[in-house]
């Protein structure tokens, strides 16, 4: 199926930035590993541009938020080498309130509005990024939705009465 | 074939009372605006293709444009961020003009009971009809456009003159 | 209202205009925004603004149990649905570790690409009508009922389906239903071929789409495209063929591949796919005779539920009715991403999960979202007809652009 194999994916990534990489796992097959806000556009660049690896696609940007952890946002990019045919994920975590992070505008166009649709739900804010506003939810919103101190439901409903509803 | 309202008949003419004309001639020829956002909107598609076609009631003509339409078909979720867009297209309108909310996000907010779902679009507009169903069938979308058609016919001529009419205005703010 | 940023690039006589091509469009579209700055019929530069439509799924997702996400799925690509329920539940399926009978397989296989069918139709039928050709359009539409009536015949439901559940589907196709699907394999075909006459060497259409909104392959996978926009521009990337799902390395299809990227090479594309989606259901349906026909679901009693006989009559089946309702199952503590080729691209779907009855994250990547993002840079310099061709041509479908 894929040309080379996690391992081999592995080995040349831990080849150039072996202290960088940490919490190595492959939940289903696909190779995930942990890195810094300092090294992950360096190596978003190896990845892209090596000759072996060529990770040319990139599938997604999103991020995830665990407000018990140390980090407590998740900023996770899905890359695909479609010469290789073989993902990779990766994740770089950051604490609550120093939420930035490099652009990957600088790698791929496609991540411009993947990193404003994650700035607008998580507030991640991508330093570099040509045009950083939210793009699905009101303009003037203060907060972000997706955290999850956040509720789901209009907080201000008043006509819902939740003695039927039971909530 | 459309039924006479009652009237008298004779030789060369017919006399009816001219509400009942008016409201017929309107309620066969309205034209519709569909304000179609989602999924509701592929369902109206249908409505007006060859299987289910709408124009046999008279709405041949879409209008995209609010001063040439009579109705507005709300069709999909309206989101918080397309309440004043959908109030301004409704302002846009010249009376007689009647609204039709299609789906359960337009009338209610459906399933999406979120921070942006406007819950109803009866939040921002004053709606005539509403027409359950996720998305509705064809055949109800034609039964409220029906619906629609029974209100344009039975109504008063002038239904923008009623004191009910602009009590109802004014609670949404609209003069 | 919202507050654009519009860019007046270098206006010296201040004579460009703006126009919003607001989100109030004609039915076909869907509610997003472009503002234009116009030089004339000539678009200078423009902004787009999405979001009208934005429903909040991803949130809804992290409160609702693993079934009830499927009817959230539905409304993403609302045009082809089974594929987004597909998709939801092989993810679902590829966590949980189920593995399908191969029967079950095929069985998805028709649906999704009976979906994918209706999708182009309403694609290609849609760009004929904004080039002014409605024709076309209202003939492909009685094969969108036909194919409803199919997906009536096993749901229940025509647009938003529901379709399938995790580890399976709900009930066997019927007899009626196999005689639907082999009804409109034999009428289809024929009129797919007329629609073709009616457009492939159309002059009139051929010259407002050729060498509209060229796009090269590098530009196109920079902006991550997929599906058969990508496609069109020369890239053969096409997830059934690179990491099979649901048996379709046993199957026999070639994926078209266009070469400049223009509007004619993507409608072409769709079409042919449209081909190949037909042979893959002849192929299906043959191989489905192979197979023991009372199979349609796997063998797993803690995610699939019972039948209402036994849960009436039996224990066990009682207690698993209620463990899968009430959501007491354990769920493995994991992270999974599951990407499905839909009607518009990859479409995938990134589940975090922390062992409970709902995901702790659920994220879609939506083709159409990613998709749209080159609109407003590539429609710099183009006329506004050609900037709306090459809209209907992206199939931008709202529901799946705002999430």
């Amino acid at each position: 199926m894929s040309k080379i194999t996690n391992e081999e994916l592995l080995n040349s990534i831990k080849a150039k930035f072996d202290s960088d990489v940490t919490n190595i796992s492959e939940p289903f097959g696909l190779l995930t590993l942990e890195t810094s806000r300092e090294k992950i556009i360096a190596l978003l660049t190896f990845l892209k541009t090596d000759a072996v690896l060529q990770f040319i696609y990139l599938t997604d940007i999103t991020a995830i938020h665990y407000p018990e952890a140390e980090k407590q946002i998740g900023i996770i990019y899905h890359v695909h080498s479609l010469v290789n045919n073989i993902r990779i994920r990766v994740k770089v975590f950051v604490a609550d309130g120093d939420v930035k992070m490099p652009t990957a505008t600088v790698l791929w166009n496609g991540a411009n509005w993947m990193e404003r649709e994650t700035y607008d739900f998580f507030g991640v804010v991508f330093e570099g990024h040509p045009d950083l506003r939210r793009v699905l939810n009101v303009d003037d919103m203060t907060v972000f939705p997706m955290r999850k101190e956040y509720p789901l439901e209009d907080p201000n409903r008043v006509d819902k009465r939740d003695y039927f509803f039971g909530r | 074939m459309v039924e006479a309202p009652p009237g008298v008949e004779g030789a060369g003419f017919f006399a009816t009372s001219l509400d009942k004309a008016i409201g017929l001639a309107r309620s066969y020829s309205l034209w519709p605006l569909p304000f179609a956002t989602s999924c509701c909107g592929i369902e109206f598609m249908a409505t007006m293709a060859s299987t289910y076609d709408l124009s046999r009631f008279g709405a041949e003509r879409l209008s995209f444009s609010p001063r040439q339409a009579d109705l507005l078909m709300v069709m999909g979720t309206i989101s918080k961020k397309m309440g004043p867009v959908l109030r301004q297209v409704y302002l846009q309108m010249a009376e007689p003009r009647w609204v039709m909310a299609v789906g359960a996000c337009a009338s209610s907010g459906g399933i999406f009971d979120t921070y942006s779902v406007l819950q109803g679009i009866d939040e921002v507009i004053p709606v005539d009809v509403y027409v359950p169903g996720c998305p509705p069938r064809p055949e109800a979308i034609i039964d409220g456009f029906m619906g629609i058609q029974k209100l344009v016919q039975t109504e008063s001529l002038r239904r923008r003159n009623l004191p009910e009419y602009q009590k109802l205005l004014a609670s949404y703010g609209i003069q | 209202m919202q507050n654009h940023p519009v860019f007046t690039d270098n206006d010296p006589q201040n004579e460009y205009s703006t126009l919003n091509l607001g989100p109030t469009h004609p039915a076909t579209h869907g509610v997003f925004q472009n503002v234009l700055t116009l030089d004339g019929e000539r678009i200078v530069s423009g902004v787009s603004t999405i979001g009208y439509i934005h429903r909040a799924f991803e949130k809804i997702a992290e409160h609702r149990p693993f079934y009830q996400i499927t009817p959230l799925t539905d409304r993403l690509n609302y045009c082809s649905s089974p594929i987004n329920n597909m998709g939801w539940h092989m993810t679902v399926e590829k966590m949980l570790g189920i593995k399908m009978p191969k029967r079950v397989d095929y069985m998805r296989i028709i649906i999704m690409e009976l979906a994918r069918i209706t999708d182009h139709i309403i694609c290609n039928g849609v760009l004929g009508v904004d080039t002014g050709a409605f024709t076309g359009f209202l003939y492909m539409m009685k094969y969108r009922e036909d194919v409803y009536e199919i997906y009536e015949e096993i749901c229940g439901s025509r647009l938003t389906t529901n379709i399938g559940r995790i580890g399976g589907f709900e009930r066997n196709f019927n007899k009626i239903a196999f005689d639907k699907i082999h009804k409109f394999l034999k009428e289809f075909p024929p009129a797919l071929k007329e629609f073709e006459a009616l457009f492939n060497r159309n002059r009139i259409f051929v010259d407002r789409t050729r060498d509209v909104a060229a796009v090269t392959a590098e530009d196109a996978l920079s902006y991550s495209w997929s599906g058969p926009l990508l496609r069109a521009a020369g890239v053969d990337y096409d997830v059934r063929a690179m990491e099979p799902y649901s048996s379709y390395e046993e199957f026999d299809f070639e994926v078209p591949v266009g070469s400049n990227g223009d509007v004619y090479n993507r409608f072409l594309v769709r079409n042919e796919e449209m081909w190949q989606s037909l042979r893959l259901i002849e192929q299906a349906l043959t191989k489905l005779e192979k197979e023991p026909s009372d199979i349609f679901h796997a063998d797993v009693p803690e995610f699939y539920l019972p039948p209402k006989e036994e849960v009436y009559n039996n224990m066990e089946a009682l207690i698993y009715h209620f463990k899968i309702v009430m959501g007491e199952i354990d769920t493995p503590h994991t992270e999974v991403y599951h990407s499905v080729e839909g009607a518009n691209g990859e479409l995938g779907f990134y589940l975090v999960n922390d062992g409970g009855r709902s995901p702790y994250r659920l994220h879609f990547r939506r083709p159409s979202f990613i998709n749209y993002q080159m609109y407003a840079p590539m429609s710099r310099g183009m006329l506004i007809s050609d900037a709306i061709i090459n809209m209907s041509s992206l199939n931008v479908i709202a529901g799946e652009l705002d999430a």
